[in-house]
């Protein structure tokens, strides 16, 4: 009976202000006819923006682990003065809102940035990225390798170095370490930390709308139906679909993993 | 399977940890081709460190040498070395079959896969896991897992065998058990092995000699037998057994005699100030008033002997042992004797 | 002589090398955008002076945005604890398949893009016209978006066991519900109860994606100040109100920090 008690203000809240709404956000497509739920598929724009948004997060999740296993696996190594301070300065960036990370794009690359600078100073004229797809992709970057960083140095700290020793006496090469013992050994990690990464990717809306690309990402197609042209049931279609994969991606790693990682 | 038989030389070797640690003090020892040494001692006592620094995973001080025969392999990188490796908890790759994990090192040498199959198959049948082949590390007991890392570190055909207290992890039972079945195929695989443990037991049953370690430092090296009847340091007596200290009077040392209940016994001409005697060499008999006598506070029976503690003027209490069908009761009075061979002097520890 | 834990001999050159581009790329950014907030002109860098010019006109411009943000964050973390913590409860001891499936729900308003949440509650609500023009929507889909968090952080701090078999001592010695919920439980979870507070602050002083679909322009939050600040002024003045952000952001962080060392070392797994 206490438990009751315990769990209506949550119930109710979660009832009112979430799956309801959500109920109606996936209804409102049908009234506008059964076929604008697959408007993603039929209208061409739209497309290209789901296959432009999947695209980006892909690559931007391959590159990521990379960087992120490379960085936490020799942060959790080496023990040198300033390591915490490193560490914690690369993790900051988890808690800015996506607008900021598009804002030090244009420091970086955009019409005044340093990228710019730089290039006039070695002579090639003003060089500006910010608003293309590198700038994009960069950006995506910054905000998804401190989850990466954060999740591997983690699991680097944890990982059994008598495995690698073994390997070493056994005349491993440090490559045939990488494959057969580090590998494996964070597979876990990797299947976390790439789901994560790629949701993030898929659903991220701040960064884009403030770098105002041509290459269109599907939040902000979303954003621009809503907004421009009233477009409601469209606008909650394309979000249902995205709302769709990103659902499913994160199930699958919450599975296979722990959800420590996943949800924090 | 032939393994080849090489010598290992260690000259002046010490090592010194980054954070100033002192985790061997300079040390030199020699290793028989074909035989086993056992470093043993207490933790902390630089045994490990030894036994990694042969192994290559740490490097010397400056000034060291180790010699694989005639080759000096100081300098040689750990996958260079040709050395093989039991951990203390196998370190066996996970996500690998039992003939994956033995297969390992000749898989990284490039050994065909005809190649493979037989030698993997030959120590699986000399290892007797025949029928695990493929199963993982983790559906594995421990004694299993720990004949896998034997398979997988002899498979390389190393020049050195190195044993990182292979039985500490396996419980007591299993471990007499695995005891004599690792003592008996070291001896059938003929390579030289170093083998590092802490259990007295276990370093007497599986190692041809024993270097006793304390703080960094060699006490003492030799045959197991040797060391337990002769020791040199008070400290490898009291390692490698019960001990008895007795302590001698002036006019003990003057005699050559050593007084035990007011009586004075013979033992071995010298001054030292002090005797140990071992528990098994005190005989105990029917109470004699000629003989020195004591008595009986304590009495275990363990098994396959009884164990007990006697008061007696003029020296600690002593601890006895003699056979399961011994008499003796709590609170008898009986005499005791020492044959003149079994008291051993000693060196004091520093 | 202790045994050391053993570090591998050899200098990992090319990890290095990987940590020190990474470093350069992430910290550069972050220093360009404090120095920009702090010279005259942008253009001409450090060589203009430093002024706290824009600063102050943020401040004056956007100052009230980080008043609303903190008080948002502020009430969205009382009501997420206030809320959460006896749900987390509840469902610490439950074992019925219905909590595990309402565990599950709990985490979709995290995985659902901010933007459908928002589009959402805009559909329903949005005709409450006094509703939908004030903070209070906004606090609704933060606390929504939060609630997650606390339930499962502090739901796993109670289900620890030596936990349950203190709370079972309590029974047997007759203490009531209540007694128990505020003289044991809550003690021992402070913690994590701590931990998920601060992280619902920082989420929610963070928070962009719903709030810029909730947001109207008399009710804006930090993130959406910042957005309007990078696409109407100069980056003096974006910048400015960047290193505000961070001002307001990092004690945090580092408190959330500190308190999680401090439930890592009291349930250290």
């Amino acid at each position: 009976m206490q438990r009751l008690a315990c769990l209506t203000p949550v119930v109710v809240i979660f009832f009112a202000c979430w799956l309801l709404p959500m109920a109606w956000l996936i209804a409102l497509p049908a009234q506008k006819g059964w076929e604008t739920y697959f408007a993603i598929f039929t209208h061409p724009r739209y497309w290209l923006s789901l296959v432009n948004t999947v695209g980006l997060s892909l690559l931007v999740t391959v590159l990521t682990l990379v960087l992120g296993s490379s960085v936490g696996i020799f942060l959790a190594r080496q023990k040198f003065v300033g390591r915490g301070i490193l560490l914690s300065l690369l993790t900051l960036p988890l808690s800015f809102p996506g607008v900021i990370i598009g804002f030090f794009m244009i420091l970086l690359g955009g019409r005044q940035g340093l990228i710019a600078d730089l290039s006039e100073a070695l002579g090639a004229g003003r060089l500006t990225l910010a608003y293309g797809f590198l700038g994009l992709f960069l950006a995506y970057l910054y905000f998804s390798l401190p989850r990466a960083i954060a999740t591997y140095t983690a699991a680097a700290e944890k990982m059994d170095l008598a495995l690698e020793e073994a390997a070493r006496t056994l005349g491993a090469t440090r490559y045939a370490i990488v494959r057969d013992v580090w590998l494996p050994e964070l597979a876990p990690t990797t299947l976390a930390c790439a789901a994560i990464v790629f949701a993030t990717s898929m659903g991220a809306f701040g960064t884009a709308f403030t770098l105002a690309t041509k290459f269109e990402v599907l939040p902000i197609t979303i954003y621009s139906e809503f907004t421009n042209y009233a477009n409601f049931a469209l606008a909650a279609s394309l979000s249902i679909a995205l709302g769709l994969v990103t659902w499913v991606v994160m199930y699958v790693a919450r599975r296979y993993s722990d959800s420590a990682t996943v949800l924090g | 399977m032939e393994l080849e038989r090489t010598s290992v030389q260690i000259s002046q070797c010490a090592k010194t940890y980054p954070d100033g640690t002192q985790g061997l003090l300079s040390s030199s020892l020699d290793v028989f081709p074909g035989e086993v040494l056992a470093l043993l001692g207490p933790s902390g006592c630089g045994k490990t460190t030894l036994l990694r620094l042969v192994a290559g995973l740490e490097r010397v001080d400056q000034g060291g040498v180790i010699r694989f025969g005639t080759q000096e392999v100081t300098h040689v990188p750990v996958e260079r070395r040709q050395i093989g490796m039991v951990f203390q908890h196998y370190a066996l790759f996970p996500q690998m079959t039992v003939q994956a994990n033995i297969g390992y090192g000749l898989k990284l040498r490039g050994a065909s896969a005809q190649q493979l199959k037989l030698t993997v198959g030959e120590l699986i049948d000399l290892v007797q896991l025949r029928g695990l082949e493929h199963k993982r590390p983790s559906e594995l007991s421990g004694g299993q897992r720990q004949r896998v890392a034997l398979a997988r570190a002899v498979a390389v055909r190393p020049k050195v065998l190195l044993l990182d207290e292979p039985l500490t992890a396996l419980d007591a039972k299993l471990k007499v058990t695995l005891r004599d079945e690792l003592a008996d195929l070291l001896r059938r695989l003929g390579v030289t092995t170093i083998h590092v443990t802490h259990d007295q037991q276990e370093a007497l049953a599986i190692a041809d000699r024993l270097a006793v370690m304390r703080s960094g430092k060699i006490i003492q090296v030799g045959q197991g037998e040797e060391l337990y009847r002769h020791p040199k340091h008070t400290f490898v007596a009291e390692f490698l057994g019960r001990i008895n200290r007795l302590q001698r009077t002036p006019k003990d040392i003057a005699d050559d005699t050593v007084t035990l209940a007011q009586t004075a016994v013979p033992c071995p001409r010298g001054a030292w100030p002090e005797l140990f005697v071992r528990p098994e060499d005190i005989q105990l008999k029917p109470f004699a008033s000629s003989q020195p006598a004591g008595l009986i506070t304590h009495r275990s029976f363990l098994g396959d002997r009884i164990h007990y503690r006697l008061e007696v003027a003029g020296q600690a209490v002593l601890a006895a042992e003699a056979h399961r069908d011994s008499p003796y009761l709590v609170g008898e009075r009986v005499s005791f004797t020492i044959a003149i061979e079994h008291f051993m002097p000693c060196e004091s520890d520093q | 002589m202790a045994q050391k834990t053993h570090s591998p001999h050899r200098f990992p050159v090319t990890l290095a090398l990987l940590t020190a581009l990474v470093t350069l790329f992430m910290l550069t950014p972050m220093v360009l955008s404090i120095t920009a907030g702090l010279v005259n002109n942008y253009s001409q860098g450090l060589a203009s002076g430093l002024t706290t010019r824009w600063l102050e006109q943020v401040w004056e411009g956007y100052g009230d945005t980080v008043l609303w943000s903190l008080a948002i964050a502020s009430a969205c973390a009382l009501i997420t604890t206030v809320v959460g913590v006896p749900c987390a409860y509840a469902l610490a001891r439950t074992r019925s398949r219905w909590a595990r499936v309402f565990e599950e729900l709990l985490t979709l308003p995290v995985a659902v893009p901010g933007l459908a949440t928002g589009l959402a509650l805009i559909l329903v609500y949005g005709q409450f016209r006094s509703f939908r023009q004030s903070f209070l929507f906004i606090l609704v889909g933060h606390v929504v978006f939060t609630l997650p968090f606390v339930v499962r952080t502090v739901s796993s701090a109670f289900a620890n066991r030596e936990l349950i078999a203190i709370e079972e001592a309590a029974r047997t010695l007759g203490a009531g519900f209540s007694r128990r919920l505020l003289g044991v439980l809550i003690p021992a979870v402070m913690p994590a109860i701590i931990a998920s507070a601060l992280m619902v602050f920082t989420l929610s002083v963070g928070e962009f994606n719903l709030t810029w679909m909730l947001h109207t322009p008399l009710t804006r939050t930090l993130p959406v100040g910042l957005a309007d600040s990078y696409a109407s002024m100069r980056i003096e003045v974006g910048s400015a109100y960047t290193l505000i952000f961070f001002i307001v952001v990092l004690p945090l962080l580092w408190g959330l920090q500190a308190i999680a060392n401090e439930v890592q070392k009291r349930y250290g797994t």
